[in-house]
């Protein structure tokens, strides 16, 4: 009797979450429009300037964003005058496509956003299309969009779980951890000795290790806010060429103001090579310092992007068919992906935290001919 | 194709969030973990060490400790056999003595029996002799109660003296 009151329990949450999915914007039912899966995907892996919770795409519940606009000076407004501003159609460059765009009303009058960007308006009062894009001009763009949100949320995250792990320490001293401080210890002493220690010179690591630590716990929290589909996450921010360009930036910095005398002797005069291979190598060496970080960049952006897309693209699998009974398939392949998204999501970190220790390791490292 | 062109916006506000997270952390969060882990993991290698050498050192002592043990049975198996070599010394003492002792004792008992006896004997003499005359007397006094008693004894007498 228990067993099958937690049965109906358990398909009454299934329905409530297909209804929910329903819902959420793939509008196969009430509209004629065809549903457009690479759209959907790359709608929701880009970022936003609002919140969407639930509803159809547009109209739908959405937490409205701050615009903030550098033109002229700042400006500021909730993204809703563009969401909830007038819509314009024009005819595309080839037959029978058209182009929407919206025209921003009240304080965002003279603007207009188009695919998450905001141009603005010509003499004409009118986005100039030449093909897909717009040649209109951008402002300044500071808006404290999707990605952005998520951004601060997932630091404020990573913030008050270490502070509590430090206060543990502060408070009891140097004793065995208890509580929060007992999960997360193993995994920066992790850091310290797997990442840092194990790459770089034994006296010289230290300095690096709050680096790697905040760039590993960084990287790890966010991806796993990413994997959570309603508030908190959602935004796929550690899959943004942005997010994982600076970070991968700050590793070339860091790894170049460490550089020592043996590292740039082996960019520019490659050490036990004959003279004219030191002139072939130098040009190669110097490429290979961006193309490290680089590679770092691509890697987090293509690993995170690429799980987003997958889940979007299994769930898609019902909307596509046009059919819940699909959800028999494309709800256990997402749901596997989703769990091999997790062990990706500590793995993109480690990773990214491991190579940055690698190249420090590399510039730091003394001459041992 | 603006999916890998980074933006600009956001590339300020990771910048911004990521640089005082970055501080934050090091400052507020790492320095103290990290100081703790570090005092604990010296800590424990300290107590290790101590134990280890604590170890050795009770091995020492222990051997110490063997010795000491061993020196004190030796020790109490001298004790004691001397204490026994003593005890019996003294009780062969003791026996001998009591051994002449007796013989004394048993000596002076036949001497002091003896001269009772001799004693007894004297008295039992004295005493039979007295007996003896009593006995006489009582004799002599029926044989001379009457005359003719008187007379028969005399003639008697006089007859055994002439006999003689």
């Amino acid at each position: 009797m228990q067993h099958l009151s937690k049965l109906s329990f358990l398909m009454r949450k299934i329905a409530v979450l297909l209804a929910f999915v329903g819902m959420s914007g793939f509008s196969f039912a009430n509209e004629e429009k065809e549903f457009n899966v690479s759209e959907m995907i790359m709608h929701h892996i880009k970022d936003a300037h609002e919140w969407h919770l639930f509803g159809p795409e547009h109209g739908g519940t959405s937490i409205y964003l701050p615009v903030i606009l550098v033109d002229n000076g700042l400006k500021t407004f909730s993204s809703k005058h563009f969401y909830r501003g007038k819509a314009v159609e024009v005819a595309g460059k080839e037959l029978g496509t058209s182009i929407h765009y919206v025209k921003g009303v009240g304080p965002a009058a003279g603007y207009a956003m188009y695919h998450e960007e905001i141009y603005k308006l010509n003499a004409a009062g009118e986005l100039h299309f030449d093909g897909e894009h717009p040649h209109n001009a951008s402002p300044l763009d500071f808006s404290i969009t999707k990605n952005v949100m998520s951004l601060l949320m997932g630091a404020f995250l990573v913030l008050i779980v270490m502070f509590s792990v430090a206060k543990f320490y502060r408070k009891n001293g140097a004793v065995a951890p208890k509580g929060i401080a007992k999960f997360f210890e193993p995994i920066i002493v992790m850091v310290r000795d797997d990442i840092a220690k194990a790459n770089i010179d034994e006296h010289k690591y230290e300095k690096y290790v709050p680096y790697l630590l905040t760039i590993f716990f960084f990287i790890w929290f966010n991806n796993m806010l990413g994997l959570v589909p309603f508030l908190p996450g959602g935004a796929n921010l550690t899959g943004n060429i942005t997010v994982t360009l600076f970070l991968a930036v700050c590793t070339l910095l860091v790894t170049l103001f460490s550089g020592n005398k043996n590292y740039w002797g082996h960019i520019f005069w490659m050490p036990g090579v004959p003279v004219p291979m030191k002139f072939f190598m130098m040009p190669i060496e110097i490429i290979g310092i961006f193309t490290k970080p680089f590679a770092l960049m691509i890697r987090l952006f293509a690993n995170i992007t690429a799980g987003h897309i997958i889940v979007l693209a299994l769930i898609s699998i019902i909307f596509v068919n046009k059919n819940v009974a699909w959800a028999g398939l494309s709800v256990p392949m997402a749901l596997f992906i989703s769990i091999l998204e997790v062990l990706v999501a500590f793995l993109q970190g480690f990773l990214f935290a491991m190579l940055s220790a690698l190249f420090i390791g590399a510039a730091v490292e003394e001459a041992h001919h | 194709m603006d999916l890998i062109l980074p933006d600009l916006g956001l590339l300020f506000w990771t910048g911004i969030v990521f640089c005082l997270l970055l501080f934050l952390l090091a400052k507020f969060a790492w320095k103290p973990i990290l100081n703790a882990v570090n005092a604990r993991e010296q800590k424990i290698a300290e107590a290790l060490e101590l134990a280890v050498k604590t170890q050795v050192e009770m091995k020492a002592l222990k051997a110490e400790n063997d010795l000491i043990l061993k020196e004190a049975r030796a020790e109490r198996d001298s004790i004691l056999k001397e204490a026994k070599e003593a005890a019996n010394h003294m009780i062969e003492e003791a026996k001998s003595k009591s051994k002449v002792e007796a013989q004394k004792i048993v000596e002076s008992a036949r001497l002091n029996i003896n001269s009772e006896k001799a004693a007894a004997i004297a008295e039992i003499k004295t005493h039979v002799a007295t007996l003896a005359v009593e006995i006489a007397e009582k004799v002599v006094r029926g044989e001379l109660a009457s005359d003719e008693k008187q007379k028969a004894l005399a003639e008697k007498l006089a007859g055994d003296i002439q006999m003689n």
